[in-house]
């Protein structure tokens, strides 16, 4: 239950949750200035999920992500500059700068990639794991997808296979209400991920998941049974996106209300609640704590910033290896 | 751009029941990620305008069969680059079904993407494939470059029998120019390309957004060099106009084929190919391909432009094929 976890535990979780959200709301000030290229896609809202799975996995886990994966990738201990760098196109981000926000990837840490093609990372996470269990190896994947990638072929080929080889994978559905401008209960009948994970023959659970502890939960359930070799799970965890699908999309297919409900329900709060319940974290230290995380990021962007510019020549590099 | 092909969309559904349109979040409000069916689920139905889930092949596949049973699919596929989920339905399935049942049936099926560089979008949503799609016989491709084009080939590729892949290069969306009204119903013939500037010195074949580059480049050299280029525009990738191709290759001996896809593979290596065969006759061959590097295309500006070519390539490509003719220079056409 909630009260079991340690408040300290808690609080790096709670930091990890700032990290993410002012990690966001600074590319999204950067990239509304005109300085950074390409496109953003904002996972403020949803800081709950990434930190309530990754809290279960070593650095030698892995996971796959999405185009809306920062978060994903801090959670999992992405460095916060070389993120900023990569943003920049500069030549120190963690892609040289060929990749973007849409394919940030660290393999140092486990980060098999964030990935613009919806439902792609899903039979990547399957190979990983599969790969992992040749090898005799108690590492688990945990796959991060939105609520849209559930509707492509590569998702149910890719949980199909995983269940009947018992893969260790983690599916984790990122529920955010929409795909774009698509409600996702106008495009899958099935009430919940619960409902397709029988039909894959394997446990699915639905989950809150703008409350950091139900995920943890869940994902402890999840991973422990992965790590046993007991194969994957199927999460779903119900949250919301606060901004549009990208930086600058107006949104125009949500309420406002819909929208502040939400806000309402912020992922942040409960978790600040819970820590002050216990006398783990008073205004004071809530305050020093966010200048801290803020403070970093600063100095993220700002390395960002500062990055090097690529080579137009290096554009050439690695489309095969050697 | 935009509006031109929505009101292609909007006048060939008026004229035709049969037509209707599928794809991801192409229903109001959001009218598609780009805009270009706005309106239109108001103005005809869900019905008609039918949003789908994320699930390109699923998607490409329903089209091939509403259009084998009478319907006229216009099917949205977001990036170009997502057509690779649909490959299958496209290539072994909407192309080859008129040819293996005999003749028996037609697959009027359209289907449009916009992609293209230019944006920084990184290496899984800048692609440009059409050269994949031109090398499957049964397959239609078109790229128009104008407004005007936009509406008129579009409305031909729905009328059209078969299955046709239309690429709406992003960076045309906001490009403004004269389109014809709906009275006129101006339809384009697939197949047919459109000399866009006419010249005597040296034949530039391209399309879609390198249309304005060439002519950007037409000016330069007409300004700078004295020369005098003739512009050809494709409009159809496959099947492409031979004859105008190869008439203006006659009367100028000097080609340039420019494109923004990957160069290797690409359409200008077919073309290229195509005049020197069929031109083995003419005294002095000269043909020059423009195209992209070797390698995706890369997130960073810098990268995507050293990548990818531009007008200033086209402007390279012509002075060298003509002073390898020894005709750069004083004496040059005149
Ligand atoms: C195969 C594929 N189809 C379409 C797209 C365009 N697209 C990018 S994100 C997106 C919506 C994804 O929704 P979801 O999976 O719920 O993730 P969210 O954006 O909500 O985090 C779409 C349709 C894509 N990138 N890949």
């Amino acid at each position: 239950m909630a009260g079991d976890f340690d408040p300290a535990w808690v609080t790096e979780l709670y930091r990890c949750m700032l990290r993410i959200r002012a990690f966001e709301e600074k590319a999204a000030e950067l990239y509304q200035k005109g300085e950074l290229p390409g496109f953003l896609h904002s996972s403020v809202g949803q800081e709950a999920v990434p930190v309530g799975v990754t809290a279960w996995l070593e650095r030698d886990d892995l996971i796959t992500s999405t185009h809306r994966g920062h978060g994903h990738i801090l959670a999992k201990g992405a460095d916060p500059a070389r993120m900023f760098l990569e943003l920049y196109g500069s030549e120190e981000g963690y892609n040289r700068g060929k990749g973007g926000s849409m394919h940030i990837m660290d393999f140092s840490i486990g980060v098999l990639g964030a990935n613009g093609i919806v439902g792609g990372g899903v039979p990547i996470a399957v190979g990983a794991a599969l790969s992992l269990q040749n090898r005799g190896s108690d590492r688990v994947v945990a796959c991060f997808f939105g609520d849209g990638a559930v509707t492509t072929g590569a998702f149910h080929e890719g949980v199909n296979m995983a269940a009947i080889w018992d893969l260790p994978v983690l599916f984790v559905c990122e529920n955010n209400q929409y795909a774009e401008s698509t409600p996702h209960r106008t495009v899958d009948r099935a009430r919940d991920l619960t409902v397709r994970a029988q039909g894959y023959g394997i446990p699915g659970e639905v989950v809150d998941g703008n409350d950091l502890f139900a995920v943890l939960e869940a994902a402890r359930r999840a991973v422990e049974r992965a790590r046993r070799g007991g194969g994957p799970t199927l999460l779903e965890c119900r949250t919301y996106r606060w901004y549009g699908h990208y930086i600058g999309d107006p949104a125009v297919y949500r309420s406002e209300e819909e929208v502040a409900s939400w806000k309402a329900r912020d992922p942040l709060g409960r978790v600040a609640g819970w820590l002050a319940e216990r006398g783990a974290l008073d205004e004071e230290g809530e305050a020093r704590l966010r200048a801290e995380v803020q403070a970093e990021i600063e100095a993220a962007a700002a390395a960002g910033a500062r990055g090097r510019r690529p080579a137009p020549e290096s554009a050439l590099e690695d489309v095969y290896a050697g | 751009m935009r509006e031109a092909l929505r009101e292609a969309l909007a006048e060939e559904m008026e004229r035709d029941p049969s037509v209707f349109l599928l794809g991801e979040d192409i229903e109001d409000p959001m009218g598609g990620s780009y805009k270009v069916t706005l309106g239109l689920s108001t103005r005809f139905g869900r019905l008609r305008v039918r949003n789908a889930p994320i699930s390109e092949a699923a998607i490409v596949g329903a089209g091939v069969g509403a259009a084998v049973t009478g319907s006229r699919p216009v099917v949205e596929v977001m990036y170009m680059d997502f057509l690779e989920i649909a490959m299958d339905q496209l290539v072994s399935q909407a192309a080859k079904i008129r040819y293996m049942s005999g003749g028996q049936v037609a697959v009027p099926l359209t289907v449009r993407c916009q992609g293209g560089p230019g944006r920084a979008a990184g290496p899984q949503h800048s692609q440009l494939l059409e050269a994949w799609f031109a090398h499957v016989p049964g397959l239609k491709v078109v790229v128009p470059s104008t407004p005007r084009d936009g509406k008129a080939l579009l409305k031909a590729a729905i009328r059209d029998p078969d299955p046709v892949l239309f690429f709406e290069p992003n960076i045309l969306y906001n490009s403004r120019g004269p389109v014809p009204d709906p009275e006129a119903d101006e339809v384009a013939p697939l197949g047919k390309a459109d000399v866009k500037r006419p010249g005597r010195d040296v034949t530039v074949v391209t399309y879609g957004a390198m249309v304005a580059m060439a002519l950007e480049a037409a000016e330069r050299l007409a300004r700078e060099d004295g020369v005098a280029a003739e512009v050809i525009d494709l409009r159809t990738v496959s099947p492409w106009d031979r004859e105008t191709v190869l008439a203006s290759f006659r009367k100028t001996r000097a080609l340039v084929v420019a494109h923004q896809a990957v160069r290797q593979g690409g359409m200008g290596a077919e073309i290229a190919a195509t005049v020197y065969e069929e031109a083995l006759d003419e005294v002095d061959v000269e043909i020059a391909r423009v195209g992209a590097r070797f390698a995706p295309t890369p997130f960073a500006p810098e990268l995507e432009r050293y990548v990818v070519p531009g007008a200033e390539e086209i402007v390279a490509a012509a002075r060298e094929t003509l002073e390898r003719a020894g005709r750069l220079g004083a004496a040059v056409g005149r």
